[in-house]
């Protein structure tokens, strides 16, 4: 059982503030994904976990007991990292017996065989155990650093951008692997990724980090149809959200005075409709509607075919916005074309902190 | 104007080939986008084209006209890289003018052509700036703007929004292509990433190990791939593939998945397609993208039960693996539709989105129902 909790963690290098008051929550069995942008905070969040930096305040728990004067070793937690870091001159089984040889364990080799066994089966390496790590595929190599770390059967797992260093391909099937793996083990996984696909498709939890902060912690769903802010909105989702400045009164939202309007007033349940003042308004391209009959006319500024779909960028006056299509849809660049948003999905953000002004709200209406 | 045409391109180092018989014709005007996986073939390709590299057999012609004789910097083209070659002491609006000024420009044309490249790039604000104050994004704005004030006859870029983060390459996809539209300037990108070559090009070359797998318009590449390794590069998810073997069946045709996983029943009419296709073996192995794979929460005719196995939320859409007996198959559904992993689910493959391929090959075997 390895519940593990950070309460107030805040880190500091010199004058540099890494992390601020950073609280977490990470169930039993969780697969928790921390996600944010290079210089967030998410590695320095590993490494006071697993003990190879200790925190400036703020205290450490895992199962329920406090952490903080414990050595990386007691933790019993396990690393993988982004560069594979394996032995090259030995084979992958001598790869994966080495953290189980340690004299602090003192195994059996029957003990040791048998996880070796079960953890290449999980990871279908069998055919690779007698094979030396300098011959092995990038996929491969991460698969190995990953059995060594689940040899050890851990109590947590934490893995810093494991498939980063991967190509697109393979990065797609470690994907499932790695969260079909996490199912099978039923372990705690802290998973930290600058990558929003991955941290969407794998994490039960997604906690956002910008800046040392978590801004945002919610299921894929949550943070993606409820963003705290417009940091969220953006990041998350591909393409990123539209954001249009505009004036609100009465129930309609002025971007473009007399070109780009539009009314508000069922939008976010009906509270739009009270809303005065500037705004910053939130719609993803699949929520921008494109047609005939639709009440805005804009310029095609660009297409982007993507197979199934294609992503129109829309253009009215100095105004960009993207729109995804299906892929029949013909639209030549320059054209003329009408689109509207659905008004049931827009967000409105403050502009000047850019926080979701239904947050919370939003979420009870689904 | 700028035609450019390779004939028969070879380049070896000892006995391995970096690029093999390659032909591949690039209209005046055209934005093409070379791309595969690294090592490849395509930046060596690309520097072929800017007489960067030599090669040792075929020609390359620009216009009609042979260039292996003419230096890179008589060719008239401009090469942008993926890190920002700038003169750090210079200003951007310097390092724009520098190719003009090599030319021995006048103050004003220089001043002019600067000008119009920083609009188009929308970089008149930051023309006063030096490289170390500007960020990743507006660097390389300031180089393809060396690049195009010169009006060179072609732009050849390689891999260059690649370092870029995801959100900012997504922006720079857009003006790239936008300042192509407007600048006319023939255009030749390499890349590894599909979805910049999908999302920019009139047409994808997809090379693999020096040889040249496919060239067409990104729905060609994308709805016809020739053979699987296209299939399988192109589009996000990954296609599925599965092996099966082709039976006749009573007013259709079976394939049998894999290890006898599950029988799937399709047209009659493949059957006679795929014998006349004279494919010896009967075994075959079928392609099917996700958006391909119809899913059903109740049982309907036509459609096998399948256990949902892992279900990855990705916004808009989910995208589900379904457990076909061993094999697996990603579907894309809309969010929300499977509710949990272990539910059972009705699935079944749109034949026309079906694609089959040689298993022994992998060429496609051209049939489309």
């Amino acid at each position: 059982m390895a519940h593990v909790r950070l309460d107030k963690i805040s880190k500091k290098f010199g004058s540099h503030t890494a992390l601020i008051n950073l609280d977490l929550d990470i169930a039993d069995g969780q697969f928790f994904v921390l996600l944010g942008p290079t210089g967030a905070g998410k590695t320095t969040t590993l490494r006071l976990i697993a003990g190879l930096d200790a925190p400036t305040s703020g205290g450490i728990s895992i199962a329920e007991q406090d952490v903080s004067g414990w050595s990386a070793a007691e933790r019993d937690v396990a690393l993988v990292f982004q560069y594979y870091s394996l032995y090259p001159h030995y084979t992958v089984r001598q790869n994966l017996e080495f953290p189980l040889k340690s004299k602090v364990r003192r195994m059996s080799q029957q003990d040791i065989d048998h996880r070796i066994a079960k953890a290449s089966k999980t990871l279908r390496i069998e055919h690779l155990l007698e094979r030396k790590t300098d011959r092995l595929s990038g996929g491969e190599m991460q698969r190995v650093s990953i059995g060594r770390a689940i040899v050890r059967e851990p109590r947590v797992f934490l893995m810093d951008e494991p498939l980063s260093n991967l190509d697109a391909k393979l990065r797609e099937l470690l994907r499932s692997e790695l969260k079909d793996l996490q199912m099978k083990l039923g372990a705690t996984f802290l998973y930290v990724t600058h990558d929003q696909v991955e941290a969407m498709s794998m994490g039960d939890q997604v906690g956002v980090l910008n800046q040392g902060r978590i801004i945002q912690v919610g299921t894929p769903q949550q943070i993606y149809n409820q963003p705290h802010d417009t940091f969220v909105a953006t990041f998350v989702g591909s393409p990123a959200m539209n954001l249009l400045q505009a004036d609100v009164r009465g129930g309609r939202a002025v971007v473009l005075p007399g070109k780009l309007e539009l009314p508000v007033d069922q939008a976010a349940g009906g509270r739009a409709a009270k809303l005065t003042g500037p705004a910053t308004l939130g719609i993803r391209s699949e929520d921008v509607m494109v047609g005939v009959n639709e009440a805005v006319e804009a310029r095609v500024h660009g297409v982007e075919n993507q197979g199934v779909e294609k992503v129109v960028t829309l253009r009215v006056q100095d105004c960009l916005m993207k729109a995804t299509v299906p892929a029949r849809l013909e639209l030549s660049i320059d054209s003329v074309v009408r689109f509207s948003f659905k008004q049931e999905k827009l967000h409105f953000f403050e502009p000047g902190s850019g926080n979701n002004l239904f947050y919370g709200e939003e979420k009870r209406n689904g | 104007m700028a035609d450019i045409v390779l004939r028969d391109v070879e380049k070896y180092f000892g006995d391995n080939y970096i690029i093999r018989k390659l032909n591949l014709e690039i209209r005046h005007r055209e934005f093409v986008v070379l791309l595969g996986p690294s090592g490849c073939g395509k930046t060596t390709t690309l520097r072929a084209i800017a007489g960067l590299e030599e090669i040792d057999t075929g020609d390359i012609l620009i216009d009609g006209v042979p260039v292996q004789a003419l230096q890179a910097a008589d060719r008239d083209i401009a090469f942008v890289f993926q890190l920002y070659a700038l003169y750090p002491h210079l200003t951007a609006y310097e390092n724009i003018a520098f190719p003009l000024r090599a030319m021995r420009e006048s103050a004003q044309t220089i001043d002019k052509r600067v000008m119009d490249a920083a609009k188009a790039l929308k970089i008149e604000h930051l023309l006063r700036k030096r490289p170390g104050a500007l960020s990743g994004g507006d660097l390389q704005r300031v180089a393809i703007g060396r690049a195009l004030v010169r009006r060179p006859k072609a732009l050849l870029m390689d891999e260059p929004i690649g370092a870029l983060d995801a959100k900012l390459r997504e922006e720079m996809r857009t003006e790239l292509k936008r300042l192509h539209i407007e600048n006319e300037a023939t255009t030749v990108y390499v890349t590894h990433d599909q979805v910049e070559a999908m999302s920019m090009a009139d047409k994808i070359a997809i090379m693999n190990d020096g040889v040249l797998q496919q060239v067409g318009t990104p729905t060609e590449v994308y709805s016809h791939p020739a053979n699987l390794f296209v299939a399988q590069f192109i589009g996000s998810p990954i296609m599925n593939v599965a092996k099966g073997m082709v039976r006749p069946g009573e007013g259709s045709t079976r394939i049998i998945l894999g290890d006898n996983d599950a029988t799937l029943e399709f047209p009659q009419k493949l059957y006679p397609m795929i014998v006349n296709k004279k494919h010896a073996e009967d075994e075959l192995t079928l392609g099917i993208r996700p958006e391909g794979v119809q899913v059903a929460r109740n049982q309907t005719a036509g459609f096998v039960a399948v256990e949902a196995h892992i279900i990855e939320p990705l916004g808009p859409f989910d995208i589900v693996d379904l457990k076909f007996g061993k094999q697996m198959m990603r579907a894309r559904t809309p969010s929300g539709y499977v509710e949990k992993a272990g539910d059972v689910v009705w699935a079944k493959l749109d034949e026309t989105q079906t694609h089959f391929f040689s298993t022994r090959t992998g060429e496609s075997l051209q049939i489309q129902l």
